[in-house]
C-alpha cells in the first residue's frame, strides 16, 4: 500500500513525512515525528490527553488522520514553552502542583492555552466545562482548575 | 485503505459509490468505528474540500450551514446564534471542546443516534437538508433522513453537503433540552426541541416540536396545531403537549434511564422547552 506524502507546519517548523492512511495525527506525532508529549489515553477522543491545535482549533489528535493535515498548521505542548523558559500555564501549574502522574497535563495545558487565547477571565464554571474533556485519571481537578484561574488572573495583570 | 479528497460535490459523489467508502467530515464517530474496527472502509472520501461544506451564509433566503462546519465555528456564529438560539444550544451540546472542534452537523445526523442532539433542534426549527449525489442534487426535510440507529435514506454515493434554516419571523423562538445523567460528555437520556412564532396578538402561529432518545429515531410531534394554532398558550395546551410527548416514546430501557423515566422526562423536558422558546418568542 502506497503511503501519501504530507507537509505541514508543527510548532512553527515545516515537517514532511509519509503517512499510511490509517495512522492518525496523534501516530504521526509520536511515532513518526518523535513528539512524544502528546500523550495516547482513550485513542477515541473522550479523554483530551492527546489534545492539540489544529488551525488554532483545539482538537484530538487521536481523532484526525495524519493525511488531513497536510498544508495544516499544528501546535502542540512541545510548542509552549519559549527556549528555556516555560510557559506562565507550565509555571503555574508547577508552582501550585496542579499535576500528579502528569499523563493527562501536556493536554491539559494546551486545553488550558486555548482557553485563556478565547477568554482571558472565565468563572470556574467556564474553565470546568472547558476541561471537561481533559480527564485526569488521578482525579486532580481542584488544583488543576485553581491553577488556570490563578494563571488567568497574572496573564490579565502582566 | 485509500484516502481521497475530491474538490466537487460531483467527484465526492463518485468516489463514494464505490464499494467500502466512507465519508469523512469531522471524523469524531468515523475514527472511533476504524480504531474499533466497526468498520473498515476501502476508501475514506474526505469531503472537506468541497466548496461551501464548510461555510456559513445568510442570504434573502435563509441560512446555509455548510454539512463539514465544526460546531465550534456555528457556535462562534453571532447573527446565526440570534436567530437559531436553539439549533445552537443544542449542537454545542455534542461532546467536549475537542470534538466540538471538529464535530459537524452532517456528521450528528448521518451517524443517525437516537440519542444525537443537533437532530431534534434541527427537525423543530423546520431544517432541510441539501443531498449531493451522482446524478441530482436533492432537498430534504432533516426528519427524512434517520430510518433506524445508524441507518439513513442516503442512497449509494450520496452525501449531505449542507443544511438550509429560514430566517425566523418576527416573534418567533426556539429552544433545546436534554437530560444526561452528569452535567457533561454524555449521551442524552431524553432531547426535546421546539420551535414557534407568535402573531402580533401573542397567538401561536407556527409550532414544531421533536424528540430525541425516547424511540429508534427522532419524533416529530403530530397534533400540535389543534391545541395551539390560533390560540393563546395556557396551562391545559401545555398539559396536552406533555400528554402527546409521553405517547410519542418508545424508548429502550439502559443504564442511562428506565423506559418509565425517559417517557415523563420527555413530556418535562418538552413543557421547559416550550417556555424557552415562548419566552424568545416575545422578545424577538
Amino acid at each position: 500500500m502506497s503511503k501519501t506524502q504530507v507537509a505541514t507546519c508543527i510548532n512553527g517548523d515545516t515537517h514532511e513525512f509519509l503517512c499510511d492512511t490509517h495512522q492518525t495525527l496523534l501516530d504521526v506525532l509520536r511515532h513518526e515525528l518523535d513528539l512524544t508529549g502528546s500523550k495516547e489515553g482513550c485513542a477515541t477522543g473522550d479523554c483530551g490527553a492527546c489534545s492539540v491545535m489544529l488551525d488554532d482549533r483545539l482538537v484530538c489528535a487521536c481523532l484526525v488522520l495524519g493525511v488531513e493535515v497536510d498544508g495544516k498548521e499544528i501546535e502542540t505542548i512541545e510548542g509552549m514553552s519559549s527556549g528555556s523558559g516555560l510557559h506562565a500555564i507550565q509555571q503555574k501549574f508547577i508552582d501550585l502542583a496542579a499535576l500528579q502522574c502528569g499523563i493527562c497535563t501536556p493536554g491539559v495545558l494546551v486545553a488550558t492555552k486555548a482557553l485563556l487565547t478565547k477568554n482571558k477571565n472565565p468563572s470556574e464554571e467556564e474553565v470546568r466545562f472547558w476541561l471537561a474533556g481533559n480527564l485526569c485519571r488521578c482525579t486532580g481537578y481542584d488544583k488543576i482548575v485553581r491553577a488556570v484561574l490563578e494563571v488567568a488572573a497574572d496573564m490579565r495583570n502582566a | 485503505m485509500e484516502y481521497v479528497t475530491p474538490k466537487s460535490a460531483s467527484e465526492a459523489s463518485q468516489a463514494l459509490s464505490q464499494e467500502g467508502a466512507f465519508a469523512l467530515a469531522g471524523g469524531t464517530d468515523l475514527l472511533v468505528k476504524l480504531k474499533t474496527r466497526f468498520v473498515s472502509p476501502s476508501v475514506v472520501v474526505d469531503i472537506k474540500h468541497i466548496p461551501n461544506i464548510m461555510t456559513i451564509k445568510q442570504s434573502a433566503e435563509g441560512w446555509w450551514i455548510g454539512a463539514a462546519t465544526p460546531c465550534a465555528e456555528i457556535v462562534e456564529h453571532d447573527s446565526l446564534s440570534k436567530n437559531w438560539p436553539g439549533v445552537v444550544e443544542a449542537l454545542s451540546l455534542i461532546g467536549s471542546t475537542q470534538i466540538q472542534g471538529r464535530a459537524t452537523l452532517g456528521g450528528n445526523l448521518c451517524n443517525a443516534s437516537p440519542a444525537a442532539d443537533s437532530i431534534p433542534a434541527l427537525i423543530a426549527a423546520g431544517a432541510t437538508c441539501v443531498i449531493s449525489g451522482q446524478t441530482k442534487e436533492r432537498e430534504e426535510p432533516v426528519e427524512k433522513i434517520v430510518t433506524a440507529p445508524g441507518m439513513t435514506t442516503l442512497g449509494k454515493g450520496e452525501f449531505i453537503i449542507g443544511f438550509k434554516l429560514p430566517i425566523p419571523k418576527n416573534r418567533s423562538g426556539d429552544a433545546y433540552l436534554r437530560l444526561i445523567p452528569r452535567s457533561e460528555m454524555d449521551i442524552a437520556v431524553v432531547g426535546a426541541g421546539v420551535s414557534l412564532s407568535l402573531s402580533e396578538d401573542g397567538k401561536i402561529e407556527a409550532i414544531r416540536v421533536a424528540l430525541g432518545a425516547i424511540a429508534p429515531t427522532q419524533v416529530l410531534l403530530s397534533g400540535l396545531e389543534d391545541i395551539f394554532i390560533g390560540k393563546e398558550p395556557n396551562d391545559d395546551a401545555i398539559q396536552k403537549l406533555v400528554s402527546l410527548a409521553e405517547k410519542a416514546c418508545k424508548p429502550i430501557n439502559d443504564k442511562r434511564g428506565t423506559i418509565e423515566y425517559r417517557t415523563k422526562i420527555a413530556g418535562v423536558l418538552a413543557k421547559r422547552a416550550f417556555g424557552i422558546a415562548l419566552k424568545r418568542a416575545n422578545n424577538y
